[in-house]
């Protein structure tokens, strides 16, 4: 699982990364969003890769449950870890709003020079 | 937060009220969208209620130490903290004094119309950003208050919309949002590593395993994310470009704060977390922070624009302030906040002299014109005074910082750093005489765009503000390396910071 989860978060890079080279800015953003599924990937996996119940603990169980890396157990029962949960969703919607302002300044770009290459959007000095 | 929730208006929440009060100005400058003279008058009160707040709190922190708030009352490593040292302290007193003085050149200087167009709550929102970066003690809080500050950033550099900028302005996007994965990717090792979050936390388990080779490879990757927000090379090339299509109004702010950032976040990472392979990771500092002043400064050398002089000499000064991250002593880093402090006030003195500058001549392109001197001596003497003092004359700030820094590379034999930064003060200080020889010397020519007599000083009036900050941060040298050192004393006993979060 560890292995498989490795080469994905890796494919999910490596993917992006010849996106952002392209010279279409449209593949370039792709290319950005591609690379945060991988970050996000690679959050969960610092919680471990591991099944167990959601968690939902009660007041007195938090005490018990403040050690140990990634996920706790708690009498017995196995937890996953919740904070990688909550840096994804935080990091999820932080990319929403960057990859949608992206789009709306490739489109204003795009209007302005008629070109989405970036080779002929290099600018001349200080225009 | 326990006194948050009882109503009383309590020291202990002091961290969190700089940055509350920018949340909360923004959402109100949002309400009063379309009343320019009301949201001019909010803005004006926020940012000096800023200082007052931000010098309050560097005061406690001197007289009473480290400030830890945690928020929601989570005991230590699960909740968020908010942890200011007298670093952090000064950096905020900094970003509001810099916001203050460009809001008084925005007042003159913004067009109109993008100055209705939701400017004043994203300037805000951005240094609530800015403020929290400062005031966290959480590496994914800090995540959290880069990006609020990046996305702010991003609708101010494009804001005008002009062809120019959102080209500009989209590839500044892009390469923040890939360091911005990349610093995801270190949060994840870190937390992988030592399943925390909090960075005293972080930091002390660090400590308890010294030659762990993830905690080095989420050092680097670090080093990489805040290389490319602080313009350091090899990630500075986004700068000149970038910050030449800012509006002048604010490229004050943007040139003096949010590349500080990027400094601050590699002090901050630096002194508290990765700490155990000084030989390898801060002897790359120092090598990354020379060569990031040799480049920068033939960049300076080489413009005929004023933006972009100024533009190469800030990528080349970052130098300095790595250069005394990576020798890594109390000494040098007194020097490096010394020098950050110094900088912040003179770099957007400088910006703004520009911009005053550029408001009369219509282009930012010294070559278009000449002999400002004669029509506006006081400009000219301000810029002068400014640039002497960027490039380290005594009696303004520069030479003090510089001195500090230099006299801890000379204590630790680092004489090719030493050379270094000598002789990128000589060329910042031929590059920034040659403005003053191209702009302001000579013959009278290029086009002049009349305006009253009023307009003039309140555009100057800023610039003269900061020159006397930078004038008595040189004269009361002794009162500011005293801080400066109390600062990097902080800095270089890891323990206190840990202590006063962990040991709560």
């Amino acid at each position: 699982m560890e292995l498989l989860a490795a080469l994905l978060i890796g494919l999910l890079l490596g993917v992006g990364t010849y996106l952002l080279l392209e010279r279409n800015m449209i593949r370039i953003v792709l290319g950005t969003m591609l690379i945060t599924y991988a970050t996000n990937f690679m959050l969960l996996t610092s919680g471990r890769l591991k099944t167990g119940r959601a968690p939902l603990l009660g007041g007195s169980e938090v005490q018990a449950a403040t050690e140990g890396v990634g996920g706790v157990v708690v009498e017995g029962i196995s937890y996953v870890d919740p904070v990688p949960q909550a840096l994804i969703l935080t990091s999820i919607v932080i990319g929403l709003a960057t990859t949608a302002f992206a789009f709306v300044l490739a489109f204003r770009t795009v209007q302005e020079y008629g070109t989405d290459d970036l080779l002929e959007l290099r600018g001349v000095e200080h225009d | 937060m326990t006194c948050w929730s009882s109503g009383g208006w309590s020291m202990t929440n002091l961290v969190a009220y700089p940055v509350l009060l920018c949340f909360g100005t923004g959402i109100v400058e949002l309400l009063l969208h379309g009343r320019v003279a009301l949201q001019r008058a909010v803005a004006l009160l926020a940012s000096l209620s800023g200082i007052v707040l931000a010098v309050l709190l560097t005061y406690t922190i001197w007289t009473s130490g480290i400030q830890v708030q945690t928020a929601g009352g989570w005991p230590v490593p699960f909740g968020i903290t908010l942890t200011a040292d007298l670093f952090s302290g000064l950096m905020m007193i900094l970003a509001s004094i810099v916001l203050f003085t460009t809001l008084l050149f925005v007042f003159r200087d913004m067009n109109p119309d993008s100055e209705r167009t939701f400017f004043y709550p994203v300037l805000f929102f951005m240094m609530a950003g800015v403020n929290l970066s400062f005031a966290t003690g959480d590496i994914f809080n800090l995540y959290v208050a880069f990006e609020v500050m990046l996305i702010s950033s991003y609708f101010l550099l494009s804001l005008g919309s002009t062809g120019p900028q959102v080209r500009e302005g989209l590839k500044y996007l892009l390469l923040n949002t890939v360091a911005s994965s990349i610093f995801l990717i270190g949060v994840a090792l870190l937390y992988g590593v030592t399943a925390s979050l909090n960075m005293a936390d972080i930091a002390a388990k660090a400590a308890a395993e010294p030659g762990n080779p993830y905690i080095t490879l989420a050092g680097i990757l670090f080093m990489v994310v805040f290389a490319a927000k602080g313009a350091l090379f090899p990630f500075y090339w986004w700068l000149p470009r970038s910050y030449y299509y800012v509006p002048n109004a604010i490229a004050p702010l943007f040139a003096a704060v949010l590349t500080k950032v990027g400094v601050y976040g590699l002090v901050r990472v630096f002194t508290l977390i990765f700490i155990h392979d000084t030989g390898f990771t801060h002897t790359l500092l120092l090598a990354l922070g020379g060569l990031t002043m040799v480049l920068g400064i033939i960049g300076a050398v080489a413009q005929h624009d004023f933006k972009a002089v100024l533009s190469y000499n800030l990528i080349s000064h970052i130098g300095y302030m790595i250069m005394g991250l990576g020798l890594y002593s109390v000494l040098s880093l007194a020097g490096a906040i010394y020098y950050i402090a110094h900088h912040i006030i003179v770099k957007s003195g400088l910006f703004l002299v520009s911009g005053a500058t550029s408001r009369i001549t219509g282009t930012t392109d010294f070559r278009n014109y000449s002999g400002l001197l004669a029509s506006n001596p006081g400009l000219a003497y301000t810029f002068l005074a400014l640039a002497v003092s960027l490039a380290g004359v005594p009696p303004f700030s520069g030479f003090f910082a510089k001195f500090a820094l230099l006299k801890a590379a000379a204590q630790q034999g680092a004489w090719g750093i030493l050379a270094v930064a000598l002789a990128v003060s000589l060329f910042t200080l031929i590059s920034m005489i040659r403005i003053f020889r191209r702009a302001y010397w000579g013959r009278p020519s290029g086009q002049r765009i009349q305006r009253d007599r009023k307009d003039y000083i309140a555009t100057l009036t800023p610039a003269v503000v900061l020159l006397a900050l930078s004038a008595a941060m040189g004269l009361g040298g002794g009162h500011m390396m005293d801080f400066a050192l109390a600062a990097a004393d902080q800095l270089m006993h890891p323990n206190v910071y840990i202590d006063a979060v962990v040991g709560r």
